[in-house]
């Protein structure tokens, strides 16, 4: 049995060494908010935080991360979605199918932590998601609400 | 339901075409090849009789069991393997409308949502007419199962074509008012009063003369033993609160936080896990595999035939599953279509172009006569590639088969198609089988065919009782998908010595979606569906332009490659044609493009209207900004009027930065303006997706792009300023789903065309350098 920490708690897992991080998230951990997409780490759709760092998870083979390192997927980016992200995304409608959106969101987590008061440029830049459905203006206008606080009370 | 009429003679809807639900063997003793042409006859037939009878509502009465169909929502409950067909119970009614004691409404949606926001949209038009409260209104999905059960209460499940709304909304408009007077009939019984003096809001039922209240919850129980009545008027969409109003989703929670439930996700308890190849050429067949050599590998069930053509490997967790069929020893017999090429295919449709041979779509007098006659004539070719949907989650079902019973668990566009290819695989009468739906994440066409569904139950019934998940890989759909049909065509116009159009003939050659699905629905040979866009006239696409002497027709030529609808599908290519040929006849007579459209809508209103709109609030009056190109683009289809004006540059390098679209829609009636703009928003970036990087390519007979890597979408930086008009004019219902996808390309093609002189002609436009000469 490995271990991974993830969402703040080490969890026991049974895998090889070379599958990737997100079929163990989704098949042995249960935590499928981290969804497949293309496996080749082109759209995005398999975003978490490895000690903060946005990733591509399914490329990261598990036994490349260490035991200690600090995983957040979708489901534990905060306490009852309440990140402004999250709050922006609601209020602004932005999900069409939604497949894709968890890990927009975790870019867009990512990109606020690194630049609180991101340009258009920077969403441009760490924004490479692929959405089919097109939510990608209302992605924006999410990501700059949030920035801003989160939609008002 | 006039819409629905109209699109009954114009083209089969799409629950026509594609559920072909065979006979009941139970009941009817029908061969299996009269089934589809017998099983469409009877389905039209109770179609009607539950649209235009009786429609039944239901309330639920406590102490009898509701049906279980799957809750929509936030944190989606895995639904039970196994659990009977609910809705069957011989106490239940069931069909739109439940209110609970508890005052909570719960709304049956028929259709699927796959982020067009039809859920949310069919809630509304049922939550107007039911005048209750929407903050505590939930939904649900029925079975097909219970539909079938039930003479198809809900009548059709499939969500294609942009027809949730468009021709659902009596019904189920229908099924809300229905409640309410039954509703409001019960509290008048109590107080013995008129119903008539009787208001109600929110859920709220006024006695008016006595100032008396009650509540939807304590007169539900007796409400539903009156008899419904049969003499419904429906409000006057101007007295609407809830439909046409900017209300949020219902859906949307479950999508921030990773807790809604999509196919993919789904998890039943034994379940194991199946990743399949098919022959990578279509019609090629499976030669031989050594499944001995991966039998040891971890995980690893059973490596199980699929037809003859495919082989997959059920193993506990997909990963294994698909490493495990990477590593097996595979050979494939590639059958008669190995040498097809995309130059192959170009030429066979090359050879339409001018074919003696056509089939006539639309024509006034006479277009070879007027042009052989014209002072000018104005000609170019013009192509569309194959384009896969790729759909943000891979196909995929899960299946559960025993020799008694096989239930699915799939996203999937149509309900009833799904059953009737679940019975079909699993060798059972629809009667045995149910289809449980969840969530899609994407659809755009792809998931209203079912061959991955069989494919998850022909693994399941070799497993039996062992609930079994197939997940496509990417690189398995971006190579087997139902592909966008691929076709070229010819325009030629005459022009007279004023540069009035006297003759227009368009010919399309190419690929016919229905007859490569459903050839038995072919009209005398006609594939309505090409001429998308391009009719004298219907809720499929009038031709706007008037042109005294008119041809349009399709030579078609059908490739083995497998077409399917695709959002949008033939008005996308249709309106690159006729959009981008109408600028190129602009050119060459010396007129603006917007003139030459004007002059042209003169008897078509509704065209000109969008049209007028947009060119207004892109300023088109006013000279564009240095560098900039504008272009103009107008289509009908799938009911609805629609126009874009795109605003682009093309640096020194080539590279083209798209800077705004303005795009206005006319759908008739907007159930919820907010969502028809993240329609129209999400048209530009599938449509542009499209027009930018999307082809599939083939060689030696198979698929050349294998993921995202090869078959770019755009990206959040390539993506336009959209700004929406949406002007609903009333009086009909269309859709939004797909129309606007249609004048993307073509508006900025032009707007290419204006910025640089440079005439792109086949798609996509990666293939072209825009590069100064």
């Amino acid at each position: 049995m490995a271990s991974l920490n993830v969402n703040g708690s080490a969890r026991q897992f049974d895998a090889e060494p070379e599958t990737p991080l997100l079929w163990v998230l989704r098949e042995q951990l249960g935590l499928t908010g981290t969804k497949y997409g293309c496996g080749i780490a082109q759209c995005g759709a398999c975003t978490v935080h490895i000690d903060g760092v946005p990733t591509r998870s399914c490329v990261r083979p598990v036994s490349s991360v260490g035991a200690n390192e600090q995983i957040v997927t979708i489901e534990g980016l905060a306490p009852k979605a309440s990140h402004a992200l999250q709050r922006s995304w609601v209020a602004l409608d932005v999900p069409q199918c939604g497949f894709c959106q968890s890990g927009m969101i975790m870019a867009a987590a990512a990109l606020l932590k690194a630049k609180p008061k991101p340009t258009d440029a920077d969403i441009d830049e760490a924004m490479t998601n692929i959405c089919r459905c097109g939510t990608y203006n209302r992605v924006r206008a999410a990501i700059k609400m949030a920035a801003d606080g989160g939609p008002k009370a | 339901m006039e819409s629905t009429a109209a699109s009954f003679t114009d083209l089969p809807p799409l629950a026509e075409l594609d559920t072909a639900l065979p006979a009941e063997p139970a009941t009817v003793a029908a061969p299996a090849s009269r089934g589809r042409a017998a099983s469409v006859a009877r389905r039209r037939f109770l179609q009607g009789a539950a649209l235009g009878g009786s429609l039944v509502v239901a309330f639920n009465v406590p102490f009898v069991r509701r049906a279980s169909a799957q809750a929509m929502g936030g944190g989606a409950a895995a639904p039970a393997a196994g659990s009977a067909a609910a809705g069957t119970h011989p106490d239940e009614m069931n069909c739109w409308v439940v209110v609970n004691p508890d005052e909570s409404v719960i709304i049956r949606v028929a259709r699927s949502e796959m982020g067009q926001g039809t859920l949310t949209g069919l809630a509304q038009l049922v939550a107007e007419e039911l005048d209750c409260d929407w903050a505590r209104v939930s939904t649900e999905y029925p079975t097909p199962g219970q539909n079938l059960a039930r003479n198809r209460i809900w009548g059709s499940f499939s969500t294609g074509g942009s027809r949730g709304v468009r021709e659902s909304h009596e019904y189920v408009r229908k099924g809300g008012a229905t409640a309410r007077m039954m509703l409001v009939q019960a509290a008048a019984d109590e107080w013995k009063v008129p119903a008539a003096e009787c208001s109600v809001a929110k859920g709220v039922i006024t006695h008016k003369p006595s100032g008396r209240t009650t509540t939807y919850g304590k007169v539900c129980e007796a409400a539903a033993k009156l008899t419904p009545p049969t003499d419904v008027a429906l409000k006057d969409p101007k007295d609407w609160t809830i439909a046409g109003k900017r209300l949020q989703r219902l859906d949307t929670a479950g999508k921030v936080d990773g807790s809604q439930v999509y196919g993919m996700d789904l998890k039943l308890p034994g379940m194991l896990n199946a990743a399949i190849k098919a022959c990578p050429v279509f019609g090629g067949k499976v030669k031989r595999y050594d499944a001995a050599a991966i039998g040891s590998r971890p995980g690893v069930k059973k490596v199980v035939p699929v037809g003859d053509y495919a082989v997959a490997v059920v193993a506990d967790t997909w990963w294994r599953a698909k490493t495990a069929l990477d590593a097996m020893p595979l050979e494939w017999d590639f059958g008669p279509n190995a040498a097809v090429s995309s130059a192959s295919i170009a030429a066979t449709l090359k050879a339409g172009l001018d074919a003696p041979e056509a089939i006539v779509g639309n024509q006034a007098g006479d277009a070879r006569q007027a042009i052989g006659a014209a002072a000018r004539k104005v000609e170019a070719v013009y192509s569309y590639p194959y384009q896969n949907h790729a759909t943000m989650e891979v196909m995929n079902a899960t299946a559960r088969w025993t020799p008694e019973r096989c239930e699915v668990w799939a996203p999937t566009q149509n309900g009833e198609a799904a059953l009737a290819a679940t019975a079909e695989a699993a060798g059972l009468p629809t009667a045995k089988c149910d289809v449980h739906k969840v969530n899609l994440g994407g659809g755009f066409g792809r998931r209203g065919q079912h061959d991955w569904l069989g494919q998850a139950v022909t693994i399941a019934k070799q497993m039996p009782g062992t609930p079994v998940k197939l997940i496509w890989s990417r690189e398995e759909d971006m190579t087997h998908g139902r592909y966008h049909p691929i076709t070229q065509c010819k325009l030629t116009a005459g022009l007279d010595t004023d540069g009035n159009v006297t003759g227009l003939h368009m010919r399309i050659s190419g690929q016919s979606i229905v007859a490569g699905l459903f050839p038995q629905n072919l009209q005398n040979g006609k594939d309505p569906v090409v001429f998308q866009g391009l009719n004298a006239g219907g809720a499929e696409g009038a031709f706007g332009y008037a042109v005294p002497n008119l041809l349009i027709d399709h030579a078609m030529r059908n490739p083995h490659v497998p077409p399917g609808f695709w959002r949008g599908v033939n008005l996308n290519h249709n309106a690159i044609y006729i959009e981008s040929f109408i600028d190129e006849v602009a050119q060459a007579s010396g007129q603006d493009p917007l003139a030459l459209r004007r002059k042209l809508l003169v008897k078509s209103p509704k065209h000109l209207a969008v049209l007028n709109a947009v060119a207004e609030r892109a300023g088109w009056d006013k000279p564009a900004p240095p560098g900039v190109g504008r272009g103009l683009a107008q289509i009908m289809g799938f009911g609805s009027y629609v126009a874009a004006c795109a605003e682009v540059s093309v640096a020194d390098d080539g590279s083209l930065k798209i800077h705004r679209i303005v795009a206005a829609t006319d759908p008739g009636h907007v159930v919820n303006p907010q969502q028809v703009e993240a329609q129209v928003e999400g048209s530009f970036a599938y449509g542009l997706s499209a027009a930018l990087f999307g082809a599939c390519t083939v060689k030696d007979g198979r698929i050349e792009q294998d993921n995202f890597s090869t078959y770019p979408a755009l990206l959040m930086a390539q993506m336009p300023k959209v700004e929406t008009v949406v002007m609903p004019s009333g009086g009909f219902w269309g859709g939004v789903g797909e129309p606007t996808i249609a004048v993307a390309a073509p508006a900025v093609l032009n707007a290419i065309f204006a910025a640089t002189g440079k005439r792109i002609r086949d798609l996509p436009l990666k293939d072209h350098s825009l590069k100064k000469a």
